[in-house]
């Protein structure tokens, strides 16, 4: 019994423990950055943003969430029912199912697997299903446009997002995250981080994530203007937060990878010591709040693609710029030996 | 072990049930999706057998390219269930023979089931060991030597079927407009803009 405790029991409590610690600590920090993204918005349009629950408007988020739960569902009677509740929760559990591999600390992820990069493109090539099955299940004409743009458009930014991938793990010759933050520490501090050497791939990357989690200027999956909500025209309450909180979910592990592929991870930006007294999950933590202000100033200031524009920018300008850099990053490393042993 | 046990079972039955929901199912975008739990879970089972790299890129290919692909056309086609079901009987001979047939070939190619020499003394002295290095590394030090040949051949199978389909689908419509991204990026405001000044009461 003893031994059946410590072999089985105990590891079960403590991956229970590790992911509830790490959930909380995301959503907590989710109800903020939504706060954060409504603020910068308005202050860009210099309007003041929720400003009403709470000081500053801080309890706002808590508020939402109280008033989404608290109604009543609707359920379309054309709908298709078991399609149309499972929608929602496919988008949210596979968007918090990605954080299970992302350090944020020397050591701190709940699943260190060897091929942690792959899992989490795995994770986020399969988000598009939470849309296509709620814009196939709404049995609507605008849902059903939705998932079908939806499909097309995360599809063809997963390619290049792919290629941008690839280029990092050459120089970083491992597809273990941690081990892609370590290959990026040294004596040069920020400026050793791939986002320099690999500057162009950065700025693809944050482009292609802005497209992968449907966010503005590639938000045609919920064009207000043209499609009233997209695929989440039929949802209220729960199964529509669930919509939003994986969208945010999303949104978040976009700038993590982001922040670990190319801005050093968990790394202080000079290796000397007042930064490295300050523990690594708050550079984390700070690395991606800068990734999440620079997405919501996307949504402020850029005004919305057009589809066959978006459809051009991903298969014509990205998908040829990143395969040949894979080519030339990978010729560079293997010629001048710099390539990881 | 029990636990990796528990799993495989798990996964096994859920596939198989999946797999027969795919062919059972009445609605074909069920079917589509029962699919993908079925790919899903067959990751799994590569994921219990120590081959993760397989089971993620079964996952990305398969699950986030292929079946989407899938799903898109098969949520597109307007079909009448109650109508297609209407004639399943008049069919059922005919696809009784073709699986009749099918089963008996399997049945002969399994019955002359030879393992290659080569092959039982590749697994008893591994490449290199398992435990050094990653399943990861272990695949592209052989995939890019000894089956370098293979390899390259899939990439041109590939190749070929992608510009069959492309040439297959593309027409040139004569009526429809085309944009010109470089006419337009080129444009400059005077080609397009002339400013005229006007006196009061002329017009122009």
């Amino acid at each position: 019994m003893n031994q059946f405790f410590f072999d089985y029991v105990l590891p079960v409590l403590i991956i229970v423990g590790q992911s509830l610690a790490l959930l909380v600590a995301l959503l907590v920090l989710i109800a903020y950055y939504l706060l954060a993204d409504r603020k910068i918005w308005a202050a860009v349009q210099l309007r003041r943003g929720p400003n009403v629950v709470g000081p500053w408007g801080l309890l706002q988020s808590f508020a939402d969430l109280l008033k989404f739960v608290l109604k009543e569902p609707v359920i379309p009677s054309g709908s298709n029912k078991g399609v149309f509740l499972l929608a929602p929760l496919v988008s949210c559990v596979l968007a918090l199912a990605a954080w299970a591999v992302i350090p944020v600390h020397p050591g701190w992820v709940i699943a260190d697997i060897n091929v942690g990069i792959l899992y989490i493109f795995a994770i986020s090539s399969l988000g598009v299903y939470g849309i296509i099955m709620a814009g196939w299940a709404s049995n609507s004409k605008y849902p059903f446009l939705a998932a079908l743009r939806s499909a097309a458009q995360m599809v063809s930014y997963e390619v290049s997002i792919g290629f941008v991938i690839i280029t990092v793990l050459l120089c970083a010759g491992s597809l273990n995250l941690s081990k892609i933050v370590e290959a990026q520490s040294g004596s040069l501090g920020l400026f050793q981080w791939y986002w320099l050497p690999l500057l162009p791939m950065f700025v693809i990357f944050f482009v292609s994530a802005l497209a992968e989690t449907n966010r503005p200027p590639f938000d045609l999956v919920e064009a207000e203007s043209e499609l009233v909500a997209g695929f989440m025209v039929e949802y209220s309450s729960t199964p529509y937060l669930l919509f939003m909180l994986g969208e945010y979910v999303a949104i978040m592990s976009m700038c993590a990878l982001g922040t670990i592929l190319f801005l050093g991870g968990w790394l202080p930006p000079f290796p000397v010591a007042p930064f490295t007294w300050i523990p690594g999950v708050v550079w984390f933590v700070l690395k991606v709040s800068f990734l999440f202000f620079l997405f919501a100033m996307a949504k402020a200031m850029v005004p919305r693609y057009r589809y066959d524009q978006l459809m051009r920018l991903g298969w014509k300008v990205f998908l040829p710029i990143t395969l040949v850099m894979v080519v030339v990053v990978a010729g560079v490393l293997q010629y001048t030996g710099l390539a990881p042993k | 072990m029990t636990v990796a046990a528990l799993f495989f079972y798990l996964f096994a039955a859920v596939t198989v049930a999946s797999a027969f929901m795919v062919i059972a199912a009445k609605n074909p975008v069920h079917s589509v999706l029962f699919l993908i739990l079925a790919f899903v879970n067959a990751a799994g089972l590569f994921l219990l057998l120590g081959a993760e790299f397989l089971a993620m890129i079964l996952v990305v290919v398969y699950v986030g390219a292929v079946a989407v692909l899938f799903l898109f056309v098969v949520m597109m086609l307007d079909v009448d269930f109650t109508e297609m079901r209407q004639g399943f009987l008049q069919y059922l001979p005919v696809g009784a023979l073709v699986g009749l047939i099918f089963l008996v070939e399997l049945v002969l190619v399994v019955g002359v089931w030879a393992t290659s020499p080569a092959l039982v003394r590749a697994a008893e002295a591994p490449l290199v060991s398992a435990d050094r290095i990653t399943n990861t590394e272990a695949i592209g030090r052989v995939l890019y030597t000894t089956y370098i040949h293979y390899f390259q051949l899939a990439g041109i199978v590939l190749l070929v079927a992608m510009i069959g389909a492309i040439v297959l689908t593309l027409r040139h419509k004569p009526n429809v407009k085309r944009q010109d991204i470089a006419a337009q990026v080129g444009r400059r405001v005077a080609d397009a803009v002339e400013v005229v000044k006007v006196k009061p009461g002329q017009g122009i």
